[in-house]
């Protein structure tokens, strides 16, 4: 709850004169959306440049051409070429998305961010969206990381339960491929939702911090 | 704002700029030192593989095991990528099972040697079963049968100072860029699972897999396995070799590092 004085404050000085401070989109909220927003555009770009090698998905330890497996996408294999580049690019942005979550998800607790806004019933989100950010905010973001750990075969030799407890390497590589659709299917979900709630207005929010101009 | 509270910050922020600089400095200092920057740390991708490469070599600093498996789970289909050398000497080779193959082990070595495939298979043979995924995706199970590099490295007499082995290997069939050839760190090349294979499951080394002699590094992806080896040179540096950046793989946009 914003005090007098500081309510005083932030009317003189910024343009939020009369948004409650509890519907503002708080700086570092607004700073690890958009570093997320684009690590979200650089990892299915260079995932799909990785895919596109061998767009085929098997189960268990092993797989390749010859040998049973799960589905397969009516894609060209590319080989020699994107996953190249796209392992590179892959990993680049892995490392700035997993530190920018980690900002996120430590502010998001020690400002009891989450608790307010997630959590508990709040003006701002109904229980569906709450579930929905909370999942993968806490659900789908992990078990990406961790699949994507599982694939590696020098982290899976520190620890090998990273892959067998999801059923065998290949099995790991499918699972990461469900996720990453998931998180698309997500993130369509989410920009219908700011669609239909004003498009300008939250995105221009989403920069300055006001929600509602 | 007072002058006392500008002063102050201005300290502050003094203060704070030196520690991070002095920081950022050590970090740097500490990283070259313990080896853990990459030949291809240059260029967009640098930081991305610095950043991997340096995390491995903390996080696995007591040469930790690839997982290996039972005989029960050798893949029945190994496939490859990359066709045996298509050049006469090599299939003249093969027709003789490698009688006049040799390997070379130069560089920082006290006694660069020699090796012919009897020499190697009289040497104490380790093998191992494990997984070899592809960069591509698809991957396999094999048992691997041969000498440890960790044996020629101490045969040789490896300098203490060195910092790679380079591999070099004769050109695979239809190859765009001709020799394929690369590099291991010191830790990799003295794992206790890097071998220099000439067997697969039970069997000679199949020209497809690079006969008559293979690394196997089973902690980093496939193509970190180079075949149809010739020569191996124990380096302190990589800088001579084509652009520098310690194989053929990151001039082809792959990374050096493939433990991913």
């Amino acid at each position: 709850m914003a005090t007098a004085q500081s309510a005083y404050t932030s009317a003189q000085a910024t343009p939020l004169a009369g948004v409650p401070e509890s519907s503002r989109h708080s700086a570092i909220v607004r700073v690890t959306h958009w570093i997320n927003a684009l690590s979200f555009f650089g990892l299915v770009v260079s995932g799909f440049a990785i895919l596109i090698a061998h767009p085929r998905f098997y189960w268990g330890e092993t797989g390749g051409l010859g040998t049973p497996y799960v589905f397969e996408l009516p894609l060209p294999y590319m080989k020699g070429g994107p996953s190249g580049w796209g392992r590179n690019l892959h990993f680049l942005v892995a490392w700035i998305c997993v530190a920018n979550g980690l900002v996120y998800a430590l502010s998001g607790l020690v400002t009891r961010h989450f608790r307010r806004r997630l959590v508990t019933p709040n003006e701002n989100y109904d229980v569906l969206q709450r579930m929905a950010y909370l999942s993968v905010i806490f659900g789908l973001l992990p078990f990406l990381t961790w699949t994507g750990f599982a694939m590696s075969p020098a982290l899976t030799s520190l620890a090998p339960a990273f892959v067998t407890s999801l059923g065998g390497q290949q099995s790991a590589r499918t699972l990461h491929f469900f996720a990453a659709i998931a998180i698309v299917v997500f993130f369509v979900g989410h920009l219908a939702m700011v669609y239909a709630s004003g498009f300008r207005k939250q995105f221009l929010a989403m920069i300055f911090g006001k929600e509602r101009a | 704002m007072s002058d006392v509270t500008s002063r102050r910050k201005l300290i502050r922020a003094g203060l704070g700029a030196a520690a991070g600089a002095a920081g950022l400095a050590t970090a740097g200092h500490l990283i070259s030192k313990y080896g853990m920057i990459p030949p291809d740390h240059y260029g967009p991708y640098g930081i991305g593989q610095t950043l991997t490469y340096a995390a491995h070599r903390i996080l696995m600093p007591k040469q930790t095991l690839a997982r290996e498996f039972d005989r029960s789970q050798i893949s029945t289909i190994a496939s490859v990528n990359g066709l045996p050398p298509a050049t006469d000497d090599y299939k003249r080779m093969a027709a003789d099972g490698f009688a006049d193959w040799r390997l070379t082990v130069d560089g920082m070595v006290a006694r660069p040697l020699t090796l012919s495939l009897t020499d190697l298979k009289s040497f104490p043979a380790r093998s191992h079963i494990t997984h070899q995924a592809c960069e591509e995706g698809w991957s396999f199970i094999a048992e691997s049968t041969g000498v440890l590099l960790s044996h020629i490295l101490n045969l040789a007499g490896a300098h203490p100072r060195a910092k790679y082995v380079m591999f070099f290997s004769l050109p695979e069939k239809g190859s765009p860029l001709g020799k394929k050839w690369g590099s291991l760190d010191m830790e990799d090349a003295w794992h206790p699972q890097t071998l220099l294979a000439y067997g697969m499951n039970g069997q000679d080394l199949p020209l497809d897999h690079g006969a008559p002699l293979r690394v196997r590094v089973p902690r980093q992806l496939g193509f970190k396995s180079l075949k149809y080896l010739t020569r191996l040179t124990v380096t302190d540096t990589v800088k001579p070799y084509g652009k520098g950046w310690g194989s053929s793989s990151p001039e082809r946009g792959f990374s050096w590092y493939g433990g991913i």
